[in-house]
């Protein structure tokens, strides 16, 4: 009796903890549930991190309704990734599911948004994932800018500032191969030369020989396109090497673990960021100014000063678009229903001129991404601080 | 392609090298003398580096309660297996190795590291954090399993990798740190430039590489674990304890990790799952060299990181693909030339 006791316990300890989100789930009906998978761990953990800190910041009422968020990690898996959105609309009778952080992740919960007619806000940068619209993406919208707008800003600025050969230096995944796409298209597009095409990968120690043979082709500018603090060693390498040409940079290198491990190697760098990263700069005309120093006085308040990242501000984004838009489906229907699913769904297709902390965002039909070039501004890092460019 | 982008690769594949050569040598350790292959070996590189970089910026590194975490759990397992037969001394001592070592670490780090005391302290102190760490995993993770089949101490193995990927990412976060170098000053040799860290490195390796010979050849210890390897049961019958050979083994490997990262950190940005693509290139450099030869495997580890540099040169998007799978072709010679293996004692 005594060996068989644990177990008996265990067995009903298991038996609660599985049956009581299920219990929990029927007493609150008229609660609107939000879903969020985030990749907190692996990879992808400097992206998710601070997407998980801004969820409990999100509102938890909106026109009267409660809102109740179950946040779940993803690790960077797809197949986790999956499993998390499953759990959230079957067990947690999700309305709306907030994630995940990155494309590849993102792109495998595009089929269960669709079967389960849930709408999907993304965190993640990838064009691909809203377009083409299709009866697949109808069900999801994006909350970061499209490379495109980026590469466009970027090219913009070399095209006028006399480059004429650029090398790319870029991620050995799908960020990189983004970027690369992106950046053949733009700098034909505005006459310029597309040099040296070299790849790394996030783990390496060492990017010399990329680094030799880029400074070998004579490029008038180099731009990196990689994300986080890894971004920051082809540069090193380059400057280590001699090369004193101007460097650009994506918007993935705009966290401040990127200015510190960069130090004085990443003085000059021109990148194009969301208007969050420089908030305080912005002249007071610019509407974004408000919501984004909003965001960051909440996280900071929270986190301490100087935590404010980004990444994050993309959740906060989700959380603006939601509170836009849950008041209309409201008048439709009952939370946890198909319809009000729906309409939710229709509610944010039809937003117009709604400003987020990283641009301001129209969405229609055909384009569930919404930003315009508002949604960016040229910076560069003097005295290691982030500087809006004029 | 010109001799000097020829030499600037030769020295960046050298100096990788090194490091996958000094990580090979204490994977060939561990295997010949506890059948483990340690797939952790990357953890502690990065363990020891971001422990180091912490320091260097004058922070408590979380290691350190890691450590002394690891060190109760070891306590608390030896405790467990020698219940029945623990003479008052053997206690004394493994209370001083278990929970006396890690305690004294807490101190000398509380002490020590608001001061900044300089790269030499800083790359001592964090060796003393790191390294016993290895032993304690030993004792927690191992032992109990020593006579279990290669397979099991793999997926042990892999196990431990795993929690202590994610310990990283707990203690040290999701990004990555940079660390001052033991020396900024560089050698001019014609057209090329050699930092004094790659010199470092270097020097280190080699030193490292002549003490371990000197090790394995002259003293009673080195000796034990070299019959340990030979002949697990022959070394029991002459009264070497093959427990204790494997706490060296691990000891070493630890050491050896630790100061990898620690030199390695000044040069590139380090991040809390770095460690383990370094360690598979060790691996990969282990593998070519048999699993069972120390010159064979520094020999190819060099030959990994010059491999590394130049295909990082000529075909930058295939780097990693082209140094994998260099193992294939060294594999199947191995397997034509060598007909049976032989698996288990």
């Amino acid at each position: 009796m005594s060996v068989l006791r644990p177990a008996a316990v265990l067995l009903a300890l298991a038996f609660l903890l599985l049956a009581a989100p299920l219990l929990a789930a029927g007493a609150r009906a008229d609660t609107i549930h939000v879903g969020v998978t985030v990749s907190a761990t692996g990879p992808a953990a400097s992206l998710g991190l601070p997407e998980q800190k801004t969820v409990t910041l999100l509102p938890t009422e909106i026109a009267g309704q409660k809102l109740e968020y179950t946040v779940l990690d993803d690790g960077g898996d797809s197949t986790r990734g999956v499993a998390n959105m499953r759990k959230l609309i079957d067990d947690g009778q999700a309305d709306v599911v907030i994630g995940s952080s990155v494309t590849p992740v993102s792109m495998a919960l595009i089929d269960v948004a669709a079967e389960k007619k849930v709408p999907l806000l993304t965190m993640a940068a990838a064009a691909r994932l809203v377009a083409p619209m299709d009866a697949q993406r109808h069900w999801v919208f994006k909350l970061p800018q499209n490379d495109s707008l980026m590469a466009d800003a970027i090219l913009d600025h070399m095209a006028n500032h006399g480059v004429k050969t650029v090398a790319f230096i870029g991620f050995n995944d799908a960020y990189g191969d983004g970027w690369l796409r992106e950046t053949e298209r733009a700098a034909a597009a505005k006459g310029v030369q597309l040099g040296s095409v070299e790849r790394y990968a996030r783990t390496d120690t060492s990017v010399t020989g990329q680094v030799l043979k880029v400074i070998a082709g004579k490029p008038d500018a180099v731009l990196i396109a990689g994300s986080g603090t890894p971004a920051a060693l082809p540069q090193k390498a380059l400057k280590e090497r001699g090369y004193k040409g101007p460097v650009y940079q994506t918007h993935g290198a705009a966290n401040n673990d990127f200015l510190r491990v960069g130090g004085h190697d990443v003085e000059g760098t021109i990148l194009p960021v969301g208007p969050i990263v420089v908030a305080a700069q912005l002249p007071d005309s610019n509407p974004i100014k408000q919501v984004a120093l909003t965001y960051v006085h909440r996280y900071e308040a929270a986190n301490g000063a100087g935590s404010v990242s980004s990444f994050g501000a993309h959740a906060w984004d989700a959380g603006l678009l939601l509170q836009a838009a849950i008041p209309a489906a409201l008048a439709v229907g009952k939370p946890g229903t198909a319809a009000f699913r729906a309409a939710l769904r229709d509610s944010l297709e039809g937003l117009h001129n709604v400003t987020l902390c990283h641009g301001i965002t129209s969405m229609t039909p055909d384009d569930h991404n919404g930003f315009d070039q508002r949604a960016r501004v040229m910076i560069t890092i003097q005295n290691g601080v982030w500087k809006l460019l004029p | 392609m010109d001799p000097t982008i020829t030499l600037i690769l030769l020295q960046d594949g050298i100096v990788n090298g090194a490091i996958y050569a000094l990580l090979a040598l204490s994977l060939v350790l561990v295997f010949a003398v506890t059948r483990v292959v340690f797939i952790p070996q990357g953890e502690f590189v990065a363990y020891g580096a971001l422990t180091y970089a912490a320091l260097d910026a004058g922070q408590m590194p979380g290691s350190v309660w890691l450590l002394c975490a690891l060190g109760a759990a070891a306590c608390g397992a030896s405790l467990w297996t020698q219940r029945r037969m623990l003479p008052p001394r053997a206690l004394a001592r493994l209370l001083a190795g278990t929970l006396g070592i890690p305690l004294a670490a807490l101190l000398l780090t509380r002490e020590l590291a608001p001061l900044r005391p300089g790269v030499l302290v800083q790359a001592l102190l964090a060796l003393l954090i790191v390294t016993p760490m290895a032993p304690y995993l030993y004792r927690v993770a191992f032992r109990p399993l020593a006579q279990a089949s290669v397979l099991v101490l793999l997926i042990a193995a892999v196990g431990v990798h795993l929690a202590m990927g994610g310990m990283g990412l707990v203690l040290f976060g999701p990004e990555g740190s940079r660390a001052a170098g033991f020396s900024d000053g560089s050698l001019d040799l014609g057209s090329l430039t050699v930092p004094g860290q790659s010199l470092w490195i270097v020097g280190l390796t080699l030193a490292l590489m002549l003490g371990l010979y000197g090790f394995f050849e002259f003293t009673l210890y080195g000796k034990a674990l070299r019959a340990t390897a030979v002949n697990r049961l022959g070394a029991r019958l002459v009264g070497i304890g093959t427990a204790q050979s494997g706490e060296i083994a691990f000891s070493l490997a630890g050491l050896i990790g630790a100061l990898s990262g620690i030199l390695i950190v000044p040069l590139t940005t380090v991040y809390y799952d770095t460690g383990f693509i370094i360690g598979l290139k060790g691996f990969t450099a282990a593998i070519i060299g048999g699993m069972a030869s120390y010159p064979g495997a520094a020999l190819a580890a060099l030959a990994v990181g010059v491999l590394e540099s130049f295909s990082s040169f000529w075909a930058s998007a295939f780097k990693e693909v082209i140094v994998f799978t260099a193992i294939i072709p060294v594999l199947l010679w191995r397997s034509l030339r060598g007909g049976v293996v032989e698996d288990e004692e």
